[in-house]
């Protein structure tokens, strides 16, 4: 990214509506886009279904009928039971809220690490900036999917520490954003001004940095959150990640491992996969459009 | 050129020591005691805690974490990685075992995936915005958001079970062999490990080509009155692929992790699954064996990915 494309830190996000104002063309840019708007629409209903539905069904998502395992879908139970005899329907909507649960503050958490860390590379430059830079790249060509796997058998398997260090290990793509656009900001004469006017590296950030990232980050915060579901029903997947009895679209393919299982009882492993699957593609979906519509050069 | 190679090795090495003290600390730190698993309380009579003292002792698990540490390190340098706590087997004859598994496996997968991904990704630029770059486009989101262990299980439920084309898992039929039988077996697993891969090339590839045919340099070519075929041939296609270099060196991180995944489900001997059964019995030393090799591995591969780019782009100069 150029110098070129970001805004003046003068001419911060407007506040009022003024009617061709640049975030107004990029909500129209994005709204334009088809998968986007398909992708928002499936999301809202999947996080509506997990937040609201279990209330209304009123099944325990965890409680165990010895008499009633794995019942294929019927009355009572429209997706079935699981090998403990649990409702599925109840456990895939209760998974739901894990997921979003997981994707949502993973991405945040990485997002503010890699705000903090890129502003002050971007910010400070030199040595700091060589040895953060190059500690990303590390933490970048590794494969966390891995390291997680380590750290959950290190510390145990559990929710806080699947997301924290599915978040620590995620800040690297928005440390490299924010580091280019401060970088790029620190040259220019408003922000040379503006610190000659006293303003500490603090106000800096909050008045002048972040305005002009917020648009990229956003996309790549976005990306985060399919990621982190992604890893996160993985991880559960292979057993380390949501302990049970938590329901967790991952833990829940876990008994599909059994040929057995994968082979008779599909309404087992195929409604959390496709509900996985679904979701990640929602989320991809809105990152792509706010890619296009952060980006007025791109877009169709 | 050898300034900059030196440079990189130096760091490299700066940061596998890094890792190796990091994973060590942590492995440390791990809950459990492989010398008291090792002692099976229910058929071990006689004093058990001076039997897992001794065997601790034996293992050098009594020794301080620095002195445990640099012992290992001495080791390795060597080329002495360790014995594994559950088998007892140097670590790099086990991992030298499950390096030809996985490499058959990962190559398989980055070759279909390059094949797949790079043709779509430059058909659907060449077509933009029509039926079939939109078609590309989905599927190489699906691609990217269908986890590998779902993808790995509708492909075992439908081409394994109910069609019966490819096995579901393992390596060699029990009691065959042969090429061919491990071709058969390798099919299904590559393809879906390839799939994961193949959707980031899709769009680097269509990204890369768009950005060459808006270039001034192809206008030209056209101009000169060269025929479509060899405008996109020879002129876009070149500088199109350039960056894919480097896409395919930043992928490699995912293909050692849906290797990890893809191996667990197909019970694929590789060291994927060598790790992951070595996190559940807690073999410290298969696993800083293995995630030291898969450090070195990326490193390598980011270090020739850079040097290609360079031998390949005249532009670039190291």
């Amino acid at each position: 990214m150029t110098v070129t494309d970001v805004p003046a830190p003068a001419a911060a996000p407007p506040s009022g509506a003024g009617h061709a104002s640049p975030g107004r063309l990029a909500a129209r840019r994005f709204f334009r886009h088809r998968l986007a708007l398909a992708g928002l629409i499936m999301l809202g209903l999947f996080a509506l279904a997990a937040i609201v539905l279990p209330w209304i069904l009123g099944t325990d998502p965890n409680q165990v009928i010895p008499t009633a395992i794995r019942q294929p879908p019927g009355a009572g139970h429209p997706l079935g039971t699981d090998s403990a005899g649990r409702d599925v329907l109840a456990r895939l909507l209760v998974g739901g809220r894990i997921s979003l649960l997981v994707g949502l503050s993973s991405a945040l958490v990485a997002t503010l690490i890699g705000l903090m860390l890129g502003a002050v590379a971007g910010y400070f430059g030199g040595w700091v900036d060589g040895v953060l830079s190059r500690f990303a790249d590390v933490v970048l060509a590794f494969p966390s999917l891995i390291v997680i796997i380590v750290v959950a058998a290190f510390v145990g398997p559990s929710l806080p520490t699947l997301i924290l260090s599915i978040g620590l290990f995620g800040w690297p793509t928005p440390f490299r954003i924010v580091r280019g656009l401060t970088l790029s900001l620190r040259e220019q004469d408003a922000l040379v001004a503006v610190a000659g006017l006293g303003a500490g590296p603090l106000r800096i950030l909050r008045r002048h940095v972040v305005p002009v990232v917020v648009a990229p980050l956003t996309v790549v915060a976005t990306l985060a959150v399919a990621q982190a579901i992604l890893l996160e029903a993985t991880v559960s997947f292979l057993g380390l990640g949501v302990p049970p009895p938590t329901a967790s679209w991952g833990n829940m393919l876990n008994d599909a491992q059994s040929l057995t299982i994968l082979e008779t009882m599909p309404w087992l492993w195929l409604p959390p996969g496709i509900a996985i699957a679904l979701t990640i593609l929602a989320v991809n979906f809105i990152g792509d459009g706010l890619r296009d519509a952060a980006d007025p050069r791109r877009g169709r | 050129m050898i300034a900059f190679l030196v440079r990189r090795l130096l760091v490299s090495a700066v940061v596998l020591v890094g890792i190796s003290v990091l994973l060590f600390v942590l492995l440390q730190l791990m809950p459990g005691d492989p010398a008291e698993m090792m002692i099976d309380p229910m058929s071990f009579s006689g004093d058990r805690d001076a039997a897992v003292a001794l065997r601790r002792h034996e293992l050098g698990l009594d020794a301080s974490l620095p002195v445990q540490y640099f012992h290992w390190v001495a080791e390795l340098l060597r080329g002495n990685l360790g014995f594994s706590f559950s088998s007892g087997q140097p670590v790099t004859q086990v991992m030298a075992e499950r390096l030809g598994p996985t490499v058959s496996l990962m190559g398989t997968a980055l070759l279909i995936s390059l094949l797949a991904g790079i043709p779509m990704g430059i058909v659907a630029a060449l077509r933009r915005n029509s039926a079939v770059d939109y078609g590309t486009t989905v599927v190489s989101l699906l691609a990217i958001s269908v986890p590998s262990f779902f993808g790995a299980l509708l492909g075992i439920y439908v081409f394994g079970l109910k069609l019966g084309w490819v096995p579901t898992s393992g390596m060699n039929s029990i009691g065959g062999g042969g090429f061919l039988d491990s071709l058969h077996h390798l099919v299904l697993p590559a393809c879906i490990l390839g799939f994961a891969l193949a959707g980031p090339y899709v769009r680097y590839a269509r990204a890369g080509m768009l950005e060459v045919l808006g270039q001034d340099f192809l206008t030209t070519a056209r101009s000169k009155g060269l025929t479509r075929r060899r405008v996109i041939g020879r002129h876009a296609l070149h500088n199109a692929l350039i960056p894919l270099v480097t896409v395919v060196a930043i992928q490699i991180p995912t293909l050692f992790a849906g290797a990890v995944v893809v191996e667990q489900i197909f019970a694929w001997p590789g060291m994927g699954r060598m790790a992951l059964d070595a996190v559940l019995a807690r073999d410290y030393p298969i696993l800083l064996g293995f995630v030291m090799a898969v450090a070195v591995l990326v490193l390598l591969c980011n270090l020739l990915a850079d040097v290609a780019y360079a031998l390949i782009d005249p532009r670039i100069r190291l």
